[in-house]
């Protein structure tokens, strides 16, 4: 099994040391192999929330269910094995001295024999189309590469979930295609957070809009980024000259 | 950028294919260090020991095929101990000869060519082990022979973060430049040392961010094994050969 | 920090001392190294790996960068002070040690043989005298972000005197040149005075940038308020350079008086305290000394109450850092 749904329910949270809440009742239902766009401005808690989907960020009030696992500190980590997450900055991902060791850094962490890890890492590449960087140095890699092996490392611990944050941040077009076709050629479940709203809609049939801390608004893609009001409310715009009812 | 260490880490490396870059980095590693102990504990007036000792080095640059310009470059960093070396014999003490009218100190002619030659010849030895061994390779074999695990992971942080950072405060100068600021002496130092005490912070943070992306994949604190058992080879006979001329030129006396 | 032979205390290449010294040296630096490495996974926890090895990218990079001295000549940062009052003396002094480590092994910059003492004299001292000196100087400074950046440049000025006296002694036991002690230590300390106004001046810039932005990644300044921090300090770059400078030449006065012209005062000192006759019979008799540092030295007996000073000085310095070390709150790894 390779996808599974995830069930969020009343999450809040507060940072340590602030009053204002951060994430403020988040609610959200994810099917099993569906791909979800999370939306919204800068501060509206969307990176807080995908710190939560890890266990990056303890719980403080709320519940979330990834498959048949419940978030608590026992299954926390299973949870960090179920749930892929692809940082913003590659590089702060890809931190050890070779491709070959940084994909293998996840599952030597899960015990995984020496034996066996060549093959994931080799499948793992395999599947992002980066095989032939495996020798390679994480930091001479161009942005659209680091990205690809980004993904292949959390993809060598058989995730259930991929959990993206703003995955098109510093790719050229070309590498964002590339992207947006090996995105949607992977079957797990999908979370893409993004300003990138033409990316969005290219690859996630259904978006949610997160304002002050929970989901203001959910449905098909092309219908959000249609309610011009929506958008303008949460600093959201579509690039000048683009009509998502046209694609 | 100036400063002692221009270059990035990665291009120390030159790729190759001789003997002495296939040889195991982790002999590599024993075979410097004995060569330049060997070197280190010879008396200075044997100088046929230092003779030997320096043919070793070329030949070894010879047959790792490294060009004498990138050699003679790298020793650029042992030159302020050059220039001191050359003052001795004019301050040095004791037993005065006359060189071209000049009185020079003969103990002092003696220490300037004992710090010459050993530093000339450990610098050049420390040259041949870095072009012939990728560091990922000196990494692993630091870690084979035994040092902290830990100790290791912190120094493949620092060299896969190293060009990061050096390219982040490049562009900080830019930025400043760009907006003229050109400065020539030291009270003028503040644009700099900010930028410096910002990078500090994006470092901290980015090592924060790199925490959690470790967590993220389920790091213990436990740094996984670095050591590729792909090499299982032992060259050991080179930690052998490389400083076995030194050390036998130099017990060849006492016998 | 110049670009000069002025450097010679740092980065020393093999053979600068002899071997006797550098098999000492590299025992002292394995197990201050090994204690760091174990008080640094202590205070980092399982944040150690990539904290560490940021940060010591972070002093690799700043002494890859040149800040202007006069008329267009530049130096750098030697950063171990610095790193010490960031981070805590055990990381900062970690840190710096696998940067000077790297330099040797990869950029043949200091001999491999010669680690030890470098390891001593660049990152040992520095982090561990300078964060006794910047602890001390707290203690007179307000309590405020102010206070913390003065001490920071006072200190972070003293480590690299410290540094340059360390390497003095170490030329006292193994001068491989006919070089006499007083002459070694009086050039040594003058000229890392003034080197040291270099590195408190851009020790403390850096240090008020960190106050500025995030106060509490600062480990000097942990027992203070964070809020009170953020409000920047006022330093006068100009004022500080010109006091700094003139306070230098006033030192450099008097360790040249001492170590050299006028030995009166030293001898009177020791005379006093009784122990001039029991130091007398110590230069005569023993051997460990390096015949060359003290050999052509008129009067040996002060040279040696120089070295025995300076020695006592920077053993309490790192001391009094290694005991504040261990007393040090986690404040600042705990965010």
């Amino acid at each position: 099994m390779s996808c599974a749904p995830l069930s969020v329910d009343g999450l809040c949270f507060t940072y340590p040391g602030e009053h204002h809440r951060a994430l403020d009742g988040f609610g959200l239902q994810v099917a099993a192999g569906e791909r979800v766009a999370v939306l919204g401005p800068n501060g509206s808690g969307k990176t807080t929330f995908v710190m939560h989907l890890n266990g990056l960020h303890q719980l403080q009030r709320g519940a979330i269910t990834i498959g048949d696992l419940e978030m608590c500190d026992d299954n926390l980590a299973e949870i960090r094995r179920r749930v892929g997450a692809v940082f913003q900055d590659a590089d702060d991902q890809l931190f050890m001295p070779s491709v070959r060791a940084d994909v293998a850094f996840g599952p030597a962490n899960l015990g995984v024999p020496k034996a066996e890890r060549d093959a994931i890492v080799e499948r793992a590449l395999t599947q992002v189309g980066a095989m032939d960087l495996i020798d390679r140095t994480p930091h001479h890699l161009s942005g659209g590469e680091k990205r690809r092996v980004a993904i292949a490392t959390v993809l060598a611990m058989d995730p259930h979930m991929l959990v993206l944050d703003e995955p098109t941040s510093g790719l050229d077009p070309f590498g964002r295609r590339e992207l947006a076709d090996l995105l949607v050629s992977l079957p797990q479940t999908q979370l893409v957070v993004t300003h990138d709203l033409p990316f969005a809609l290219q690859i996630c049939p259904r978006s949610v809009v997160v304002s002050g801390g929970r989901v203001v608004a959910d449905g098909p893609t092309a219908e959000v980024l249609a309610d011009t009001a929506l958008l303008e409310e949460n600093r959201l715009e579509l690039p000048y000259g683009f009509d998502p009812s046209r694609v | 950028m100036g400063g002692g260490h221009g270059s990035s880490v990665d291009r120390l490396h030159l790729a190759g294919d001789t003997i002495i870059h296939r040889l195991a980095p982790h002999v590599k590693i024993v075979a410097t260090f004995a060569f330049v102990i060997s070197v280190a504990i010879s008396p200075r007036q044997r100088v046929e020991v230092f003779a030997v000792a320096f043919a070793c080095v070329l030949t070894l640059i010879m047959v790792a095929r490294i060009p004498l310009r990138v050699w003679l470059a790298r020793c650029a960093v042992i030159l302020p101990f050059m220039t001191m070396a050359v003052l001795v014999p004019f301050v040095g003490g004791g037993e005065q000869t006359e060189v071209l009218g000049v009185s020079l100190s003969t103990d002092g002619l003696w220490a300037a060519f004992n710090i010459a030659a050993k530093a000339l010849i450990g610098a050049s030895a420390s040259i041949v082990l870095a072009a012939t061994t990728p560091v990922t390779g000196l990494l692993e074999g630091f870690a084979r022979l035994r040092v902290p695990r830990v100790l290791i992971s912190i120094v493949a942080f620092m060299i896969r973060y190293l060009d990061l950072l050096v390219a982040q405060l490049g562009r900080m100068r830019t930025a400043m430049v760009a907006r003229a600021h050109d400065p020539r002496w030291l009270w003028q130092a503040k644009p700099i040392a900010s930028s410096a005490g910002a990078l500090f912070v994006r470092s901290y943070e980015r090592g924060e961010r790199v925490h959690q992306a470790m967590l993220a994949r389920g790091y213990t604190g436990v740094m996984p094994d670095l050591v590729e058992q792909s090499r299982p080879r032992s060259d050991w006979w080179a930690a052998i050969v490389v400083p076995a001329p030194v050390v036998a030129v130099l017990v060849l006396r006492l016998l | 920090m110049f670009d000069t032979p002025a450097i010679v205390a740092m980065h020393a290449p093999d053979g600068f001392l002899e071997p006797g010294v550098a098999v000492v040296t590299a025992v002292i630096a394995v197990v201050v190294t090994a204690i760091g490495l174990r008080r640094a996974t202590d205070e980092l926890g399982d944040r150690q790996v990539p904290l560490a090895g940021l940060a010591a990218a972070f002093i690799f990079a700043a002494q890859m960068f040149n800040f202007p001295v006069a008329a267009g000549t530049t130096g750098h940062l030697l950063g171990g002070a610095l790193a010490a009052i960031l981070l805590g003396p055990w990381v900062g002094s970690l840190i710096v040690t696998v940067v000077v480590v790297v330099q040797a092994v990869l950029f043949a910059d200091g001999g491999l043989t010669a680690l030890g003492y470098n390891t001593i004299n660049m990152s040992i001292v520095t982090a561990f005298g300078g964060w006794a000196a910047f602890r001390l100087l707290r203690r007179v400074m307000p309590a405020n972000s102010a206070g913390v950046v003065g001490a920071t440049a006072l200190a972070a000025g003293i480590s690299v005197v410290l540094s340059s006296a360390a390497f003095s002694i170490e030329w006292l036991f193994g001068a491989s040149a006919p070089v006499a002690f007083d002459t070694v230590f009086g050039a040594m300390v003058g000229v890392h005075a003034l080197i040291g106004i270099g590195e408190g001046l851009i020790s403390a810039l850096v240090i008020a940038a960190v106050l500025a932005a995030r106060p509490d990644l600062v480990a000097g300044a942990a027992d203070l308020d964070l809020a009170d921090l953020s409000r920047p300090a006022r330093v006068g770059t100009r004022t500080f350079v010109i006091g700094a400078f003139l306070s230098t030449i006033v030192v450099a006065a008097v360790v040249s008086q001492f170590a050299v012209d006028n030995p009166d005062g030293l001898e009177k000192v020791a005379e006093d305290e009784g122990f001039i006759s029991s130091a007398r019979d110590h230069a005569l008799d023993s051997s460990i000394f390096a015949d060359y540092a003290t050999s052509g030295v008129d009067n040996a007996t002060v040279s040696l109450a120089v070295a025995g000073v300076a020695g006592v000085l920077i053993t309490l310095a790192v001391g009094y850092g290694l005991l504040g070390a261990s007393r040090l709150g986690r404040r600042t790894q705990g965010a």
